[in-house]
């Protein structure tokens, strides 16, 4: 194991602190996905993408990132504030009144580190289109990564977004999918099958790639530098991220149960027992 | 009173094909995307001129909306084009959460609004975009009367930093404001001053509320005509200040009599200075196919409408 892999476990650790202890506080949110989605943050934001933490709307010469599945903003959250977008004394504001911390994530209160609103499904991947669209208009050769929901693969909106990529060889986006298998009702074989995923990208023109171990920051961090490798080739690049909700707390594991709910008091210092605290916690 | 006359009938969607062209020869980061109607939006000078800087959607107006929110954060001012219920009913959630809630500088630019798209029938003639897209927080909403003055709206824009909605059509109709005329993003236009009767109105309505007063003078009434080109944020002070010289009002637009024009005035007026008023406006009902001028006159919404509902109107003070 490499020392920065080391490292951005450990980050990944006090991240995942970070994501129970929120939605403890204010019994509310989703921890499974954020759980999930934790080593794919840490790799992005402290690794793979070029990003300044100072933060301008406009990203020029930086890589930029949309959460489309919102509802999983703990990770995205704790993310930005341990990459030093805000700081982290403020994740105790999140869901509560006054915070810049919505239940979903905003621009609306100027929260450093998102460029737009998302949580009502399925339009994360347009808006990732249209930045990576003025990114070519303005010669930045930086990349445009987003993440949806495997469910959220349900929404209609996501295949415009899916056809309209390849024909216009969007090949400065770098897609990811958090495929989990997971929806609130239950599997996503169970509310309405996927079926195939990656033939369904391959046949809209996507450039398909599969981590298999979502939540092994190698395999991570790996597969994000093959995407980048595969991008500027004229296809957009989509990452099927095999992940497992609730990954790190092994009573939230292997169930679509805790998608959207909030640990108790017992469970909440269940779950921190097997996350070591490794930056301070907030 | 001042008599208004023109010279050449012109459809409002020209107006802004013309706008969109010299805004794109005005500033470099206008861009304009399409959802498979170029010719109908009539975007094909700012094409040819600005071929990269052109988006082919297809025929999938979620993602146009995405998209258009997306090209902001590069800097970029985005006009979308497609017909008005393709625009607002289509995308609402769209527009609400990645444009409007997310405070992005998209142009919404919307064709063939109301019964005047004719022969295609409710399916396409939108009577209720005003007021979904007026609902939304920091949406500018505007509906210009005439190919000049869709022209002047569709410039003014450029400089408008927010989300806006813009609403113009399909037939041609008199183009009687002036070609060099500057447009002030909410401030209403007083076309002719009057004493017994105010009428507000918006769009395709302007030109037949001008039409009515000639025919209110005959009848030894002094109408005061007012075009609201913007109904959000609206001038509030214009509509107030003839109200109370006037004592009454009649508003008339191309739309659903709920959540219109017609609403916003009556708010303003309910809050601040209680009026009698009518409205001119589509009775809670969808449209159907036919020619303009025929829906136009089956719906209520020409001039003939809007006398009657004036003399109504004077009679309640």
């Amino acid at each position: 194991m490499s020392a920065d892999i080391n490292n951005l476990e450990q980050i990944a650790s006090q991240v995942r602190r970070d994501i129970v202890r929120m939605v403890h506080a204010c019994q509310s949110g989703h921890p499974g996905g954020s759980l999930g989605c934790t080593d794919y943050f840490v790799a992005l934001y402290f690794h793979a993408m070029k990003h300044d933490p100072s933060f301008n709307m406009d990203g020029h010469g930086e890589d930029l990132f949309f959460l489309s599945n919102g509802h999983i903003s703990p990770v995205f959250y704790s993310t930005l504030a341990r990459a030093g977008y805000f700081p982290v004394e403020e994740l105790s504001t999140f869901r509560k009144i006054n915070s810049r911390l919505q239940g979903h994530p905003t621009t609306h209160e100027h929260l450093p580190g998102i460029r737009v609103a998302s949580g009502s499904l399925g339009q994360g991947l347009s808006v990732a289109i249209g930045a990576a669209q003025a990114k070519k208009l303005n010669n930045d050769n930086s990349l445009v990564y987003v993440l949806m929901g495997d469910g959220e693969l349900q929404e209609g909106q996501v295949w415009e977004a899916a056809m309209y990529a390849p024909h216009n060889k969007m090949d400065n986006i770098i897609a990811a999918v958090d495929y989990n298998n997971a929806q609130i009702d239950g599997s996503t074989h169970e509310v309405l099958s996927l079926g195939d995923l990656r033939a369904k990208w391959e046949a809209f023109g996507w450039d398909v790639m599969e981590v298999e171990q979502g939540n092994d920051m190698s395999s991570v961090i790996n597969g994000l530098q093959e995407a980048k490798n595969r991008t500027g080739k004229g296809k957009p690049i989509v990452i099927l991220l095999h992940t497992e909700m609730g990954n790190g707390v092994d009573f939230m594991m292997g169930t679509h149960k805790w998608h959207g709910v909030a640990p108790n008091d017992e469970q909440l210092e269940s779950a921190l027992n097997q996350l070591p605290q490794t930056l301070g916690d907030y | 009173m001042k008599k208004y006359t023109y010279t050449e009938s012109k459809d409002t969607r020209s107006g802004f094909g013309a706008g969109l062209l010299e805004a794109g020869r005005q500033n470099e980061n206008v861009v304009a995307l399409c959802a498979d109607l170029i010719g109908s939006l009539k975007m094909n000078d700012f094409i040819k001129e600005f071929p990269e800087r052109f988006f082919q959607i297809g025929i999938a107006e979620a993602n146009m909306m995405g998209i258009a929110a997306g090209l902001t954060i590069g800097g970029k001012i985005p006009f979308t084009g497609t017909f008005a219920n393709f625009s607002t009913g289509r995308v609402y959630d769209q527009i609400r959460q990645s444009i409007a809630y997310s405070g992005k500088n998209v142009k919404i630019c919307a064709s063939h609004a109301g019964l005047t798209l004719g022969e295609d029938g409710a399916t396409h003639q939108i009577l209720e975009d005003i007021g979904l897209m007026k609902m939304l927080p920091g949406m500018t909403v505007i509906n210009p009367c005439d190919y000049n003055q869709t022209k002047a709206a569709t410039l003014a824009l450029v400089n408008h930093e927010g989300p806006a909605y813009l609403r113009f059509g399909r037939p041609v109709v008199p183009n009687f404001t002036p070609a060099d005329q500057t447009f002030e993003i909410g401030k209403a236009i007083l076309l002719n001053e009057g004493t017994d009767v105010t009428i507000v109105a918006t769009g395709h309505l302007v030109w037949e509320a001008i039409q009515a007063g000639e025919e209110l003078e005959r009848l030894g009434i002094s109408a005061e005509i007012i075009n609201i080109h913007t109904i959000k944020p609206l001038d509030e002070q214009a509509i107030l200040n003839s109200a109370k010289k006037t004592g009454c009002i009649v508003t008339a637009e191309e739309h659903n009599r709920l959540g219109g024009l017609g609403d916003s005035v009556a708010q303003v007026l309910a809050q601040h200075f209680p009026t009698p008023q009518e409205f001119v406006a589509v009775d809670d009902s969808f449209g159907e196919s036919g020619k303009p001028a025929q829906l136009m006159e089956k719906y209520g919404l020409n001039a003939a409408s809007i006398v009657e509902a004036a003399r109504k109107a004077i009679t309640r003070k």
